[in-house]
């Protein structure tokens, strides 16, 4: 596949083809380039024109379409009070690369509920162009967003965009990103970030990770993926059940309960290199692990010394101390995010309920108190919510404000599990069941707007979003 | 310098292979101490910095042998952590098993019916699994030859969601090593 391309690249390179010289002075644009993400070179990306690329592009545009690309199975619902209308055509060189840009970061800025993608018509364009803004703003495109990709001598990509305020008609800047073919989706992730910090002046989460578990037949599998649920690749493939993944606060590492030795223990695994340690395998049960804002160490449940109960424990491993001391059942942990509360689930007033303590342990506050059945906090990263499910009917995902103590449900599902917020503190993940079947779904904290991720079919469940990339 | 470093990695390895398989030696057994259990390949392989590297459980040990013509499931009722008087018979008889055979231990897996949050779930298994542990001991088992765990909701016996399915679920098996 990736021969083919390349060949066609070489082959379909003719003089006929190179575009006119770029409109703009590139030199004194603000354009900044991202070899890897992981860098930042504050030196202009077009100093000089690059004919070559050019050329490129123009065969790219010529070249025919390529079958059977991934289809987006992303279903939004509901309506936001106030949607962002935008363009977004397809970038230039887009249907002879891997991936199509353009849908990534439409269905990424649908997703958030805060954007509605207006049509744009068959005009070609990508960042070099200097758009007509009165033909955008007959479309009622607010903004406009236009980029190219192009494959390099090398392998690597070259993506390009920019996006421009048609109501102002004023250039909001762009960025190129050079990229290997496995981290395309990650760029079209990183231009939505950044049209969403644009436009909304919030920082966006598309370009974060999602951790998730999917069983099909006897086989359990520990996924990660792109924000929207797509790109999936698997962690650990294991014979018996995983369960409560939950990303290190550096995006690296995942802890999670694994059975595969015929009993609950907890290991922190490096996703990228594939290295993991067992963090707790005591006596009994070792679950439910909650990492610290400062990434040190973990909140757990054992049950070492009869029962579950909290216990904090180095992210090195060595001797957990014991924080809860209580004949009732203590589990769920989470930190909030300044570090100094543990939130978690206790029986010790005769049914499950939410309750709030000091991180070092001490005395526990309640903190829900309508229904019988409050299980699996989450706290906002902002620390402004708790969402958590509660038995009100069927298992519903319910958002409280802590400030106010006010509880709003915010699904029509009834058997929601285990959400998770995204870093931005403006969605958050959840499972639950829809029309017979598993499935992931991000809703916003108010539930307006709702989205079903992509993934693994099957039995999935078990989400963790991840913080945002360094 | 380190973003520098891991640049460098990210543009070597470029065209490499997509990720490599590590397998795992065993999986983890007995209790204690935390460390590592897999160092099997570095895992620098990959293209980019999205890539991600699988791992491979192994399975677990299969039963080992406790008394013969023993049942070694026991009921509970919804919401019940209360092991009931009929199993009292089958309770003596594994405890006098584990007095006659020092050398041999016990699981007691607790677990439940699907309803609900995992993590609670697992936790009110390990309550099931833990009240079989003291009845155990009460008849003169020793502690030592015991470990109680929960399997939570994760391994029903009986699939489907009708209250037949979860009446077997809720449950405690005795697995012996």
């Amino acid at each position: 596949m990736a021969a083919r391309t390349d060949t066609q690249f070489e082959t379909s390179v003719s003089p006929g083809l190179l575009p006119l010289p770029p409109a703009f002075d590139w030199a004194a644009r603000a354009f900044i380039r991202h070899p890897t993400f992981g860098m930042t070179s504050h030196k202009p990306l077009f100093s000089s024109p690059d004919w070559r690329r050019r050329a490129l592009l123009g065969a790219l545009a010529a070249a025919p379409a390529l079958p059977a690309w991934a289809q987006f199975r992303v279903e939004v619902s509901g309506v936001g009070l106030r949607q962002l209308p935008i363009a977004l055509p397809v970038f230039r060189g887009e249907d002879g690369a891997p991936q199509k840009i353009s849908a990534i970061v439409r269905a990424d800025l649908e997703r958030s509920g805060q954007f509605r993608v207006v049509d744009s018509g068959s005009d070609a364009m990508d960042e070099t162009t200097r758009p007509d803004m009165a033909v955008w703003r007959q479309r009622s495109a607010d903004s406009l967003a236009g980029g190219s990709i192009a494959r390099l001598g090398d392998g690597r990509f070259d993506v390009r965009f920019r996006l421009w305020d048609v109501v102002r008609n004023q250039d909001l800047g762009g960025q190129g990103y050079v990229v290997p073919q496995a981290d395309l989706r990650l760029a079209a992730h990183k231009i939505a970030d950044y049209i969403y910090e644009k436009l909304t002046g919030e920082k966006g989460i598309f370009s974060t990770r999602l951790a998730y578990v999917t069983k099909g037949g006897s086989r359990y599998t520990l996924w990660v993926a792109d924000s929207d649920g797509e790109n999936a690749q698997a962690a650990l493939s294991s014979p018996e059940s995983i369960i409560s993944p939950t990303w290190s606060p550096n995006g690296a590492q995942l802890a999670y309960v694994s059975f595969e030795a015929r009993k609950p223990v907890i290991y922190v695994h490096d996703v990228a290199t594939g290295r993991r340690r067992l963090l707790a395998n005591f006596k009994g049960s070792n679950s439910a692990p909650a990492w610290s804002p400062d990434g040190r160490s973990l909140a757990v449940t054992l049950s070492r010394d009869g029962g579950s109960q909290l216990y904090l424990i180095s992210a090195g491993g060595g001797e957990p101390r014991r924080l809860t001391q209580s004949p009732s059942i203590d589990t769920e942990p989470v930190f909030s995010p300044d570090g100094a509360s543990i939130y978690f689930v206790s029986d010790r007033g005769g049914a499950p309920q939410i309750y709030r303590m000091p991180a070092g342990g001490g005395a526990a506050q309640r903190v829900t108190f309508s229904g019988g059945y409050n299980v699996s906090p989450a706290i906002s990263p902002d620390g402004r919510y708790l969402a958590y499910v509660s038995r009100t009917g069927g298992y519903k995902l319910h958002v409280m404000e802590l400030a106010s103590g006010s509880v709003a449900a915010v699904t029509d599902t009834a058997e929601d599990e285990n959400p998770s917020f995204a870093p931005n503190s403006r969605l958050i993940v959840y499972a639950t069941r829809q029309g017979g079947r598993d499935v992931l779904m991000t809703t916003t904290l108010d539930g307006k707007i709702k989205a079903r991720l992509a993934g693994q079919g099957g039995d999935i469940r078990e989400p963790s979003w991840g913080p945002f990339q360094r | 310098m380190i973003k520098r470093v891991l640049m460098v990695a990210a543009l070597a390895v470029v065209l490499a292979g997509c990720g490599s398989n590590v397998k795992l030696d065993e999986p983890p057994a007995g209790s204690g101490a935390t460390g590592t259990t897999n160092g099997a390949g570095a895992g620098t392989q990959g293209a980019g910095q999205s890539t991600v590297t699988q791992v491979q459980a192994g399975t677990p040990g299969a039963d080992a042998q406790g008394p013969v013509g023993v049942g070694r499931v026991i009921l509970f009722d919804f919401d019940s952590f209360t092991v009931k008087p009929e199993y009292q018979g089958l309770i003596d008889q594994h405890a006098r098993f584990l007095q006659a055979n020092r050398g041999r231990s016990v699981s007691l897996e607790g677990n439940t019916d699907e309803r609900g949050s995992r993590e609670y779930n697992l936790a009110l298994g390990q309550k099931r699994a833990e009240a079989v542990r003291r009845a155990l001991t009460l008849v003169g088992a020793s502690d030592a030859q015991i470990e109680a765990v929960s399997f939570g909701e994760e391994k029903p016996a009986v699939a489907g969601s009708s209250e037949e399915a979860y009446s077997q679920n809720r449950r405690v098996e005795l697995r012996y090593r």
